[in-house]
């Protein structure tokens, strides 16, 4: 390829944003010293989980999520020919890139790979159920976390006990552990993920062989679950939508910026609330790595406005269950038809055996995402608020939320300058030191999120094998091709991936953030640079879905073919040409957009 | 001229017209009319291989245009006349196989001799008898119909006659029909069929000649489908072609038929491409067909719908199944039949390119999970594609 995206070093940002950098660590920035690695390097801006400029607290999810990814292929299990994903801030923005093996290298880590990944595929259905024990259980040493305001004075148990470490040292304890906790429910977020992805793509090549122009979405449908905890909060809306209309208090989710919740009814509703929320309504409306993602527990009033839609669909007697019988005879139906296309009894017996371990390993990729980004996540933000709560409470932070503009491990002084002043009982430092700083950097990211992050940059790679990039975020040879060659093509037409089938034509409106998915109307196309899991209630509302980022296991593609919507994923530039308003068609088939 | 030349041959060894009715296998065979929806294996050789294939999808529920053979028997019924049997010998006799021209004006005497031989009036009545009953059966007195030759060659199961005889359309009436099929008697020597016999040292009288006589279909468009992706192989997919009008315009090559690719399993259009269609053939108001020029908008819209498609897929794959293996399939979308019920099937025949090749085993050897992965992570499917 002749054709290059531009230096990280080349790029002009938003003017007026000098000193972005201190906004994040320096190890994440692009720099003279690491220029020529840099420079020769293709990276790419992931618009799928960062696609708003990050905060400094914000910015430590990419840090530890794509260390965590990175150490699982090259440390634990030597994925032969792919190590990590390298991560970039550049002007608010994350950019990543792929880190191959030298290929002299490969051949001496298949054995350890084969030994390391060998015992996860060997214990995989041990391993996944402790896996949830352990996920569990960091959820609850998080809940256990104690954020509140120091105290007047000591517990005389405190005392009594002969402890001696008081509520200020404690404090930072439990501050230290938070960031260790984050560290560690990241590990587990990564621990199956490379190998569930690899057992894919090897049942994925080998129906690609098979049948060479099979459609993915057919591959995706062998393989896909039937009953998934990602759709479980979905599931519960639908419940408690049907439990309103038997209790006859539908009519109380009219306004769902106001339920009132009377009577016995009300009560009997609560209490199916209480048992459905926990855990299932710690999911976020966005993608779980913004401190401003709205959490549905935190926020009734979404979820309300779900259950409203679904009274009115029932109401209109339309049968809002998920027809899991019917699923499941498809998905037979489907392996069935394939197995039987095959050329021979070899290849029958090679087909089984790669999907049974497709099938093994895709519990953990359907529900990891609910565990860590929803569950996990949701705890995790409420108690950095409930920290930064407390700061201000006590005068460290002017807000709340300055909280977010301070790196994670500045946070360590303040807490410093909390517990020492707070011993000495004398006048904390914090705020007046904080103020003209965080107020420098709210101005800086405001300007960092209104500016247009480039898709790529540096020189496109030869070939990408690192699973992650092929599977999660759809970065294929071949995209990168189209990225590069996109000014020549038909300035009406995208490209993507042919993620959910069907051709609809409709209107399209652009939702660039949670908060503007209940400005969807009947029958528009959802165009989006990414969907959320948790926007599923309003996909029976939309014709189609068009997003700029996302492979085949993206969480929107997943959530559009559960939902029977047509769908292309990864055009790249949906957001930039098409506006809301303008006609579209999708051909959720052949992954095909047009502009009429 | 030279020795091997069949046609003396012919003449030599078979010196009467006997030798027509010498080359039946089963004497019991009388009927002249076999309805395609009770046609059974033994009555192969006097129906023709089309209107054997035609029999045969229609027993195996594909929706086939109704209609009926006249067998080999009532064509046998001309030959019995020695004064017809002479009078082509003698003109064969003077065919140079070198003199294009001139064998052109000899095949039209050989057939004007032929089709002035007054059909026997058994046969003039079974086959009258037998269009008012398919008009009947239509619901009509008038029927339109399609009369074509179906050529039977004795020991030459292979043999290709394909394109050699003669088809006539939308024909309407019993005196017409018995007409046309004298002209399909006589199509067995067209210039074209003669010189093709003497190429492959095939005898006339090996060939014998039943007729087909089927409803006409008045197509919206029409077009081939094959059960395999012609590109690649791959059986999990249907490519359809299609166009506008009746299937001549797709089969001569007059257009570039829109083109799709069904997916089998997914039961979804998974690629389509919308031509510039042209011209299509169809029938005019005074009962002919010709070509005429597509206008407006109609020229780059699609010629089939997406539930059109299904069908048409269904069908191929019904086929498909029913032969057991891969089938190139020529379909009609007709007019006058209600949407969904309105697909019929032509003609299928076996695909001859991927269908030659032995069915590729994809797995190597026995199957090892891990072996499978390390090889699939280090030469992913994704580099592939784009050497």
């Amino acid at each position: 390829m002749s054709k290059s995206f531009p230096s990280p070093f080349e790029i002009e940002g938003p003017s007026g944003v000098e000193g972005w950098e201190e906004l994040y660590p320096y190890s994440t920035s692009f720099s003279d010293h690491r220029k020529e690695y840099e420079d020769n390097r293709f990276w790419f801006w992931d618009s799928m989980h960062w696609g708003k400029a990050l905060t400094p607290w914000d910015a430590t999810f990419m840090e530890v999520a794509l260390a965590a990814l990175s150490q699982m292929n090259s440390r634990h299990y030597r994925i032969p020919p792919a190590d990590g994903v390298d991560f970039r801030v550049l002007y608010g923005y994350a950019f990543l890139s792929p880190v191959g093996v030298d290929p002299s290298q490969i051949e001496a880590r298949v054995p350890q790979f084969m030994e390391r990944a060998g015992h996860y595929f060997g214990n995989w259905d041990n391993l996944y159920d402790n896996w949830l024990d352990k996920v569990k259980s960091t959820i609850d040493e998080f809940e256990a976390l104690d954020f509140s305001p120091l105290p007047e004075m000591e517990e005389l148990e405190v005392i009594t006990s002969g402890s001696a470490v008081g509520s200020g040292t404690k404090l930072i304890s439990e501050y230290n552990k938070f960031k260790d906790l984050i560290l560690q429910a990241w590990s587990y977020h990564f621990e199956f993920l490379n190998l569930g992805y690899a057992a894919y793509l090897d049942f994925f090549g080998f129906c690609k062989e098979a049948f060479p122009s099979i459609p993915d979405l057919g591959i995706a449908k062998m393989v896909a679950g039937v009953e998934v905890d990602l759709f479980r909060p979905n599931e519960e809306l639908k419940g408690l939508a049907q439990k309103a209309v038997d209790l006859g208090i539908a009519r109380a989710f009219d306004d769902p910026n106001n339920v009132v919740l009377e009577g016995a009814a009300g009560l009997e509703f609560q209490a199916a609330w209480d048992v459905a929320k926990d855990p299932w309504f710690n999911f976020t409306s966005g993608n779980g790595f913004y401190h401003f993602d709205k959490i549905w527990v935190e926020n009734p009033d979404i979820p309300y406005t779900f259950i409203k839609d679904y009274i009115a669909r029932i109401e209109a007697g339309e049968d809002i269950s998920r027809p899991i019988e019917a699923i499941q005879a498809e998905r037979d139906r489907v392996v069935a038809e394939y197995r039987d296309l095959l050329g021979s009894d070899e290849d029958r017996e090679a087909f089984d055996g790669k999907l049974g371990l497709a099938r093994v390993v895709f519990p953990y990729v359907e529900n990891h995402n609910f565990y860590i980004e929803h569950w996990t996540m949701s705890v995790v933000w409420r108690k950095l608020k409930e920290l930064g709560a407390t700061l201000e409470k006590d005068g460290l932070l002017a807000a709340a939320d300055d909280l977010f503009f301070i790196r994670r491990d500045e946070v360590n002084e303040v807490l410093w300058d909390y517990y020492a002043n707070w011993a000495v009982n004398s006048p904390t430092a914090s705020k007046a030191h904080w103020e003209p700083i965080i107020k420098r950097r709210r101005e800086i990211h405001a300007k960092l999120d209104a500016w247009q992050a480039p898709k790529a940059l540096g020189a496109p790679p030869e070939v990408i094998t690192e699973p992650f990039t092929i599977m999660l975020w759809g970065i294929t040879s071949d995209s990168v091709s189209n990225w590069l060659g996109s000014d020549e093509v038909d300035e009406n037409e995208l490209t993507g991936m042919a993620a959910s089938p069907g051709q609809v034509e409709g209107l399209a409106r652009i939702i660039r953030s949670p908060e503007e998915v209940n400005d969807l109307e009947q029958g528009e196309i959802l165009v989006a640079p990414i969907t959320a899991p948790s926007w599923a209630p309003v996909f029976p509302k939309i014709q189609a879905c068009v997003t700029d980022i996302g492979g085949m296991m993206s969480h929107a593609a997943i959530v559009c073919r559960e939902y029977g919507v047509p769908a292309v994923t990864g055009t790249g530039f949906g957001t930039d040409k098409i506006k809301t308003g303008d006609r579209i068609r999708v051909d959720g088939s052949t992954g095909k957009v047009t502009i009429l | 001229m030279c020795e091997a030349c069949p046609i003396v041959d012919w003449e030599k060894e078979l010196p009467t017209v006997k030798s027509f009715t010498a080359r039946r296998v089963d004497a019991t065979m009388t009927e002249h009319i076999v309805w395609f929806d009770r046609y059974n294996e033994g009555h192969k050789p006097f129906v023709g291989g089309k209107n054997a294939s035609l029999g045969e999808m229609m027993m195996a529920e594909l929706p086939v245009p109704p209609g009926f053979a006249v067998t080999t028997v009532a064509y046998d019924q001309i030959w019995q006349n020695q004064a017809l049997v002479d009078g082509v010998n003698d003109l064969l006799r003077t065919i140079d196989h070198d003199d294009f021209a001139a064998n052109v004006k000899t095949a039209n005497k050989i057939r004007a001799l032929i089709e002035a031989e007054p059909v026997p009036e058994a046969v003039v009545a079974d086959i009258g008898e037998a269009y008012n009953a398919l008009c009947r059966h239509c619901g009509t007195d008038s029927l339109p119909v399609a009369v074509r030759s179906s050529a039977t060659a004795e020991d030459l199961p292979d043999a290709s006659f394909a394109g050699q005889q003669d088809t006539f359309l939308w024909i309407v009436g019993a005196d017409a029909v018995v007409e046309n099929v004298r002209k399909c008697w006589s199509s067995i020597f067209t210039d074209r069929a003669i010189a093709y016999r003497h190429s492959m040292g095939y005898l006339h009288q090996t060939i014998g000649m039943s007729v087909g006589v089927q409803k006409m279909v008045d197509p919206i468009s029409s077009g081939v489908a094959f059960t395999l992706n012609p590109i690649n192989g791959d059986r999990s997919q249907v490519a359809i072609d299609a166009s506008w009008g009746l299937g001549e315009a797709v089969v001569s090559g007059e257009v570039t038929p829109d083109n799709f690719l069904v997916d089998k399993v997914l039961r979804e259009v998974i690629h389509r491409e919308i031509s510039d269609k042209g011209i299509e053939y169809r029938l005019t108001e005074s009962g002919h067909v010709q070509k005429m020029p597509i206008e407006g908008d109609r020229r780059t819209s699609p010629a089939v719908t997406d539930d059109d498609l299904a069908a048409i897929a269904i069908l191929a794959r019904r086929a498909e199944k029913h032969y057991g293996c891969p089938q190139d399939v020529e379909w009609a979308l007709d007019k006058h039949l209600p949407t969904g019920d309105n697909v019929l099937m032509l003609q299928s025949r076996p695909e001859t390119v991927w269908s030659q090749k032995p069915k590729k085993s994809v797995s190597s050897g026995g199957y090892d999970a891990m072996s499978s992965i390390v090889s699939t992570l280090v030469s992913p499917l994704h580099d592939k594609k784009t050497e």
